[in-house]
């Protein structure tokens, strides 16, 4: 795939005029994906797709167009050259563009690995077996997937990495379930085996009667799924240096210094802890780690090539959407064995769902309780909690009513696929919270 | 390209017991405009095929941009590898799901074709936007976009089945961003729900020429404003609420493969149950629903869905009560109750599952102005910013970005950051006037998300303003 890929990057530069520079970013995936309903198999199939993005460049004025690729030479040369010849002509429609920022330093890049994927027949093997006599619905993703960025300056960057995503829940009935994630390079039977028994362990306690509690304020604990998908919702404008420039990030009252987080939480986007490319698509490297929040406060922000051309600051190789890709929360100092007995009384959640700003001047989340959610009294585990709504602010979710944060972290890999499998990911303690405002 | 597809299909296709082959062709162009500047104009197309297997019960896909005789070998030949391995182990046997040898054609008609107007007069028409959203030192951002998608589909099928698609879609915008302070509050075009299907005439009957001025002036005021009360009362949702309210609480809950359990690892289950259909009372009286593939310009107006079904019109609720799920041929088979034609795909990558498409509220009887006088003390809302709904599809709570206050059976003064919460089984009961058909708007968004693998995927929804009571409301902070 690589030698195809710099195939097609001498292809684009062999129609370059004198006065051109070009960059073009390629994204490629092999994948089978098979999804389960009540152990049996819904859908099945396999998926190859490659696409290239080009963006010709004339001084300040330039274009860019996307299209998919064959991967047969013979087809993709011609098609190649009409894309170049469409952005020529739409190029000189165009006036000159004052944030247009790509590199011209050359940075060769390369990280790759061997596939140790198993036959992906054999793992719906061991999945349907793990699933016997229960109700397991979820998908199996899995194969390679291949990022590339070349420029005119003679510039490669090339990526490849080949992951499996099994993303599953048992069922008790209705609504009751427990949801795991078992994600990596190679399908190691016994750390499915471990994954599989702790789900069944947490089954069993979902088979209890459900409660259901009152609107009403809760010390809850936040296990590392739930705060992944809590600390997220930053992802929509919290870090990029536009959202913050234009006033609207849901941080900005921290960044006027109206509130602060607990002194305890440090977000950072830390590239060498995730499983992203380190590249970005005007060819910008990204550093290993760009600290966002430190000690609870505001510290940088992600900027892409065409902010920093905006607001006069150097680009820190974010995308263009200005997303961390690889978000780490550091951890705290709570052991995760301690967690139900410094909880003692209030609500394990294992889960939160459908997350979107109440109020976002004041970063006001509101979403739901989902899967193995638990009422806890005495230090243990009482019984399933019906799904609960919360409507907090992070301000003080993460600020004056953060108990603390977990010793450990999971990394969890994005199991997202629209248009394509994610490589973004995660790394997050548990949280123990006072004060969680339940309101439905 | 599509006759070669055609010719290499025909003699690609695998023996097997049904196959078919389904080809999409995307062009996209984005146009857009931010604080005066012009930026990069975004040009794509994609193009590929799936192939789809059925033999001895079981069913597989391969999806491929190699549209080569080669290519499609290998699709037929890793579908058909799919198909075996999942025979007996599917929720299905699906050998005679399929509807048999479909034939037919549908095109959208654009009175005013994208390409009819040059690239330099719509970027001139955004300019002339800009500049209007531009009008106060306080509107710290402002932006205005056109996204236009012609979309080609040909579904062939073993049997010799042959649907040929065109599409035209529309997606206009524009925002406007104010600030004062830790204050901030955007204003935009209907947010995402502002789609269609046809070319520029759409921005003439959205209204698009003239909306900046209000926009701006909106975003201004809210600014000043003061948060949305809070307390028990009736809300008037305006129509670009409306269909929001529909999509996450009529239109997903009512998905036959959520009911079926497809979508509980991801997108969730339903409070719907397939014994419901039939009897249960989901609304007042005055709540009617439809299923509306036919819609002329309607932004999932179809002919035929991605499986090949043909598409009519359904009552999904009459008078209330709850008729028919949505759930295309291979969910109805398995639920073994009729449904609609919606099994639909995101692209060639993706294979169909059970969508909306157009989701309709029929209009009532009630001008806007006697469902104001109606009031006694109560929030006008209008246009969605905020979404977030239970996995049973039942604990909703949503925002919009524009309220007002009705008291005494008039409007009043403007209100930031109106939010309201219920719960679906009970929230279309509070449903008290219906806006009638002069007030209906024909909306729709690009991005309904669902399915494992993930799709995204355009829905349309057509709504006049309705008023519900009792509605627990509130505000910011």
């Amino acid at each position: 795939m690589r030698e195809y890929f710099n195939t097609i990057a001498d292809e684009i530069q062999s129609h370059l005029h004198a006065d051109e520079a070009f960059t073009s970013d390629f994204g490629a995936e092999d994948s089978d994906f098979v999804r389960f309903n009540r152990n049996e198999i819904r859908q099945a199939g396999h998926v190859t797709q490659r696409m290239l993005e080009i963006d010709l460049i004339s001084g300040k004025r330039h274009a860019s167009g996307c299209g998919s690729l064959s991967g047969d030479l013979e087809t993709d040369r011609p098609r190649i050259a009409r894309l170049i010849k469409s952005l020529r002509e739409l190029r000189s429609h165009l006036p000159e563009d004052p944030h247009l920022l790509y590199a011209t330093e050359v940075r060769s890049t390369e990280r790759t690995g061997s596939s140790r994927l198993p036959d992906a027949a054999a793992a719906v093997e061991e999945i349907r077996k793990a699933g016997q006599g229960r109700d397991l619905v979820g998908i199996y993703a899995s194969g390679g997937i291949h990022k590339g960025f070349a420029n005119s300056f003679g510039q490669r960057n090339w990526y490849g990495t080949h992951t499996f995503n099994f993303d599953w829940s048992f069922y008790h009935q209705l609504d009751k379930a427990v949801k795991t994630t078992y994600a990596g390079f190679e399908w190691k039977p016994q750390e499915f085996d471990r994954k599989v028994s702790w789900a069944k362990e947490q089954l069993e306690a979902l088979s209890h009667p459900a409660r259901t509690v009152h609107p009403g304020r809760y010390r809850v604990y936040l296990a590392p799924a739930a705060l992944y998908d809590i600390v997220g919702i930053l992802n929509s404008g919290g870090f990029g240096l536009k959202s913050h420039r234009t006033k609207q990030t849901p941080l900005l009252k921290m960044i006027e210094g109206e509130v602060r987080m607990h002194p305890s939480v440090n977000i950072a986007e830390h590239t060498g802890a995730g499983i992203a490319a380190n590249f970005q698509e005007a060819g910008f490297i990204r550093p290993d780690r760009v600290t966002l929040i430190e000690a609870g406060a505001h510290r940088d922000c992600l900027v892409s090539p065409r902010s920093a051309m905006e607001y006069g600051v150097p680009t820190n190789g974010a995308s263009l959407m200005e997303i961390p890709e690889s978000l780490e929360v550091a951890p705290g100092d709570l052991p995760m064995e301690r967690v139900l007995r410094t909880l003692e009384t209030g609500i394990y959640v294992g889960n939160v769902w459908y997350l979107n700003y109440s109020d976002r001047s004041n970063c006001r989340t509101t979403g739901m309780t989902r899967f193995a959610t638990f009422w806890v009294e005495g230090a243990r585990i009482k019984a399933p909690l019906n799904v609960m709504r919360f409507d907090e602010t992070l301000f003080r979710m993460l600020g004056e009513n953060l108990v603390g944060l977990t010793r450990e972290q999971d990394l969890i890999l994005d199991p997202g696929t629209y248009y394509q499998r994610s490589t973004q990911s995660r790394l997050v303690p548990g949280a123990l919270v006072d004060d969680f405002t339940l309101t439905l | 390209m599509l006759e070669a597809v055609e010719r290499l299909f025909r003699e690609a296709a695998p023996e097997a017991d049904y196959a078919s082959l389904r080809y999409v062709r995307g062009r996209n162009e984005q146009v857009a405009v931010r604080q005066n500047i012009v930026e990069p104009v975004s040009t794509s197309e994609d193009v590929g095929a799936m192939i789809t297997v059925v033999d001895g019960g079981g069913l597989g896909y391969a999806g491929t941009c190699d549209l080569t005789r080669a290519g499609l070998k290998r699709a037929a030949d890793k579908a058909l590898e799919w198909a075996h391995r999942t025979a007996g182990k599917s929720v299905l046997d699906f050998t005679r799901v399929h509807p048999r040898s479909p034939k037919g054609e549908y095109t959208s008609r654009p009175a005013k074709p994208w390409d009819s107007v040059s690239l330099g007069d719509k970027i001139a028409l955004l300019q002339e936007v800009c500049e209007q959203l531009k009008a106060d030192d306080r509107i710290v951002d402002w932006d205005a976009r056109l996204w236009h998608t012609e979309l080609e589909t040909l579904l062939l099928t073993s049997d010799g089945g042959r649907v040929y698609q065109r599409f035209h879609f529309l997606v206009p915008n524009m925002t406007a961003t104010a600030n004062e302070g830790t204050e901030t509050q955007t204003r935009s075009f209907g947010g995402i729900g502002c789609a269609r299907q046809g070319g520029l005439e759409v921005l003439d009957d959205l209204g698009f020429h003239e909306a900046a001025p209000r926009i701006s002036s909106e975003a201004l005021q809210l600014l000043a404003a003061p948060d949305c009360p809070t307390g028990k009362m009736e809300v008037l949702l305006a129509p670009d609420q409306m269909i929001l309210q529909i999509h996450e609480s009529i239109g997903h809950p009512l998905e036959l493969d959520r009911i079926l359990g497809d979508e509980r690892n991801y997108a969730g289950t339903s409070f719907v149950t397939l014994d419901m259909f039939g009897a249960y009372r989901y609304g007042t009286e005055l709540l009617n629903v439809t299923f509306d593939p036919t819609r002329p310009n309607q932004l999932a107006t179809y002919a035929f869905d991605d499986d090949g079904t043909p598409a009519k019109k359904e009552y999904i609720i009459r008078n209330g009560i709850l008729l028919r799920p949505l759930g295309g041929a291979i969910s109805q088979a398995r639920a073994g109750i009729p449904g609609v034609a919606n099994s639909r795909a995101a692209g060639w990558n993706r294979p169909p599952i059970d969508r909306m498409a157009n989701l309709n509220l029929e209009p009532g009887e009630s001008t806007f102005d006697e469902m104001v006088r109606g009031i006694e003390r109560g929030i006008a809302m209008e246009t969605n910013c905020s979404w977030s709904i239970d996995d049973s599809r039942n604990k909703f709570q949503f925002g919009c970005e524009w309220g007002r206050m009705i008291e005494d059976g008039e409007l009043k003064g403007v209100v930031r950051k109106p939010n309201y919460r219920g719960v679906s089984a009970t929230f279309w009961r509070s449903l008290k006037q219906v806006g009638d058909a002069a007030g209906l708007q024909v909306l729709g968004t690009p991005f309904c998300g669902k399915g494992e693998p993930n799709q995204s995927i355009r829905v349309g929804h057509a709504s006049p303003a309705c008023v519900f009571g009792n509605v627990d409301v509130f505000g910011g902070a």
